[in-house]
């Protein structure tokens, strides 16, 4: 019958459960896949992320030396940052800041010249 | 790789009737449309977690007997088929006649490939 | 006497997800119950014509948010089932250990919405307090808090250091105090118990005959569990289900309480037992494709350290600090599936089964995803009439219903 009772006095007495947000905000494990960003200078436009991306959020244009990602199609699953042969992908911790409209991560790199113009 | 037992269309109720009294759980039922043949259709039965599967190869536009008077769980998984694959079962104890998730207006079956898909546009 | 045909759900207080039935009544009984499905389809099995089946993968685990991990690890095993990949007996381990840690959030969110459901919101509380500790564990461990991404074909994407493994076991301590004391509450309440007992009876022989799994059946007096069938390490670990006899919603309350605690033995035992390694093979399939995916899940070590906030009073004790050296993950998926396979794994919810047909390309014929509640929607009608309409949220609630899982 007072099996609650305990419980309830016990958590009359303990710290709160939850936290007053925003003051006080709860920190990300290491390792949280929070983010995605890119270092746009080392990526080669190889497309690699775009084709093993499941959801589709990637878009690289390699003559236009453009990489764009959907950020609300993102799922966060972190294949493209497994992939990239050139490391250049990379997750953060933190999440995305709240928008009111829908948002797309673009980026404009220099697009690698191919071997055969580079050495002429 | 997957040990099927062949099954004909007229066998359907009576291997169903078979495992039903011997025990069996149905697992479920798998449509698979393979194209130009057809339907196949899986039966999967378990009991005491040794699976045995059943294959139905059957033409498009077959009429299948239901087993759902038999075991009362495949009513779900035939009306699903139907939804999904267009393929008609006799005699459901409760038919949704293909609108189990489908609206009344949609007439093309989602999950068959181009062969049906192209009879309907 | 007069009859009335009453719509309840698809949205009702009680149920997370849009199940909606009609209910014929007469006065206060139930006499019909018909099930209306598609609220929530999404078609996620035709996708695999579409995908690569490694993408599936990710695909797959959006089925149901509460088990993805199960899911994902029930489609990768038929793959390596058909492409003939041995995994390693660590990524087996791993395997099993988050798969475990799903089971116990899952049922404890269920336990905390059964609660509510018969209106004791308290304990629904106390029950979440608990799960936010499993939520930590999987954030710091796999990346993700829900929908965890760490199998893929031939392995897991992630590792635990020694130093990891003790932190989960230290949470685990805790977790499962806080549930103990829950115990008392949630199984010999008087008002639980009035709620609970005798509502929804399926007999033994009801719950065989029309296909109930998981919980639904074990509750009936059935001893089976997908997880006797030994798929990833419960081979070696060995496994005996929980049985409960009455068949009734409190039945079917105390197997999925007990399975929570039997998860933490689970997962304290494989963790006991995990052995050293690889964690990812390399996939070779019959056909030769040029393009190796290199999965290095891996590359700089995870989980330094924990961002700790003082006002986090959830977590007991921040992760120890740690270094995995790089690389030590890796696999390469070389060929595509050809040919049929049928896995199944035992989901919070009971038993998943995949079928999955490969034809040589790198698309899926086919995949077939029967899931847990698909199968418990039919002896859900048949123990729905004679009760009394007061008991139908708490019987609804008794099957732990998925739709998501249901329509796909």
């Amino acid at each position: 019958m007072f099996n609650m009772t305990k419980n309830v006095v016990a958590n009359l007495f303990a710290k709160s459960s939850t936290r007053l947000y925003p003051f006080a905000v709860r920190g990300h494990f290491e390792g949280f896949r929070g983010t995605l960003h890119i270092n746009i200078d080392e990526c080669i436009f190889c497309r690699t992320c775009q084709i093993k991306c499941p959801s589709q959020c990637i878009a690289v244009d390699n003559k236009a030396g453009t990489w764009t990602c959907e950020a609300m199609s993102c799922v966060y699953c972190g294949v493209c940052v497994d992939v990239c042969p050139t490391s250049c992908l990379s997750m953060s911790k933190e999440h995305r800041q709240v928008a009111t409209e829908k948002q797309t991560m673009a980026y404009q790199g220099v697009p690698k010249k191919k071997k055969k113009e580079a050495a002429e | 790789m997957l040990e099927t037992i062949p099954l004909s269309l007229d066998e359907v109720v009576a291997v169903a009737k078979e495992h039903f009294d011997g025990g069996w759980r149905l697992v479920t039922m798998t449509a698979v449309d393979v194209g130009e043949a057809g339907f196949e259709i899986f039966y999967h039965y378990d009991k005491d977690l040794v699976m045995k599967h059943y294959r139905l190869s059957i033409p498009k536009e077959t009429v299948v007997p239901s087993i759902s008077p038999v075991y009362f769980a495949a009513l779900l998984v035939e009306n699903e088929s139907r939804d999904q694959f267009g393929i008609c079962f006799s005699d459901i104890v409760l038919d949704f006649g293909g609108h189990l998730y489908l609206e009344a207006e949609v007439r093309a079956m989602p999950f068959c490939k181009v062969s049906v898909a192209q009879k309907q546009s | 006497m007069a009859r009335t045909i009453l719509p309840f759900g698809p949205q009702h207080p009680v149920l997370p997800e849009p199940l909606h039935l009609k209910l014929t009544i007469e006065d206060e009984i139930v006499v019909e119950a018909l099930p209306t499905l598609g609220y929530v389809h999404r078609g996620l099995e035709k996708l695999c014509e579409v995908r690569d089946f490694n993408q599936m993968v990710q695909i797959v685990e959006r089925v149901c948010g509460i088990c993805s991990c199960l899911h994902a690890l029930c489609y990768c095993e038929g793959i390596e089932q058909i492409m003939g990949v041995e995994v390693p007996r660590r990524a087996k381990y791993l395997r099993t250990i988050w798969g475990e840690l799903h089971r116990v959030h899952s049922h404890l969110l269920w336990l905390g919405l059964f609660a509510d459901a018969f209106g004791f919101e308290s304990l629904f509380m106390q029950f979440w307090r608990v799960r936010e500790r499993i939520m930590d564990i999987m954030e710091a461990t796999c990346g993700n808090r829900v929908v965890v991404s760490v199998n893929v074909v031939g392995g897991v994407r992630r590792d635990l250091s020694p130093e990891q493994c003790q932190w989960i076991e230290q949470q685990l301590i805790i977790s499962e105090k806080e549930i103990r004391q829950l115990q008392t509450t949630i199984l010999n309440d008087y008002t639980v118990k009035k709620r609970c007992c005798g509502k929804g009876v399926l007999t033994k022989e009801q719950a065989y005959q029309l296909g109930a799994v998981g919980p639904m059946l074990r509750g009936s007096g059935w001893a089976q569990d997908a997880r006797q069938t030994g798929y990833a390490a419960f081979g070696e670990l060995g496994f005996e289900p929980i049985v409960e006899y009455d068949g009734d919603s409190y039945a079917r309350c105390a197997v999925r309480f007990r399975e929570t605690l039997q998860s933490f033995d689970i997962v304290r035992l494989a963790i006991a037992r995990m052995p050293a390694g690889e964690t990812a093979a390399n996939v070779e399939g019959a056909n030769e494709d040029d393009t190796p995916r290199i999965i290095s899940g891996n590359r700089g070590g995870i989980m330094q350290s924990y961002n700790r906030d003082k006002h986090h009073s959830i977590t007991a004790a921040p992760p120890p600090d740690l270094d995995i050296p790089a690389g030590s993950l890796a696999a390469k998926v070389k060929g595509k599936p050809d040919g049929e396979a049928v896995t199944r794994v035992e989901q919070p919810r009971g038993e998943l089964m995949y079928y999955l047909k490969g034809v040589g390309s790198k698309n899926m014929d086919r995949v077939r995803i029967r899931t847990p509640t698909f199968a418990n929607i039919p002896p859900l009608l048949a123990i729905l009439p004679g009760c009394e309409l007061a008991d139908v949220p708490v019987i609804v609630l008794s099957i732990d219903p998925c739709i998501s899982c249901t329509e796909r």
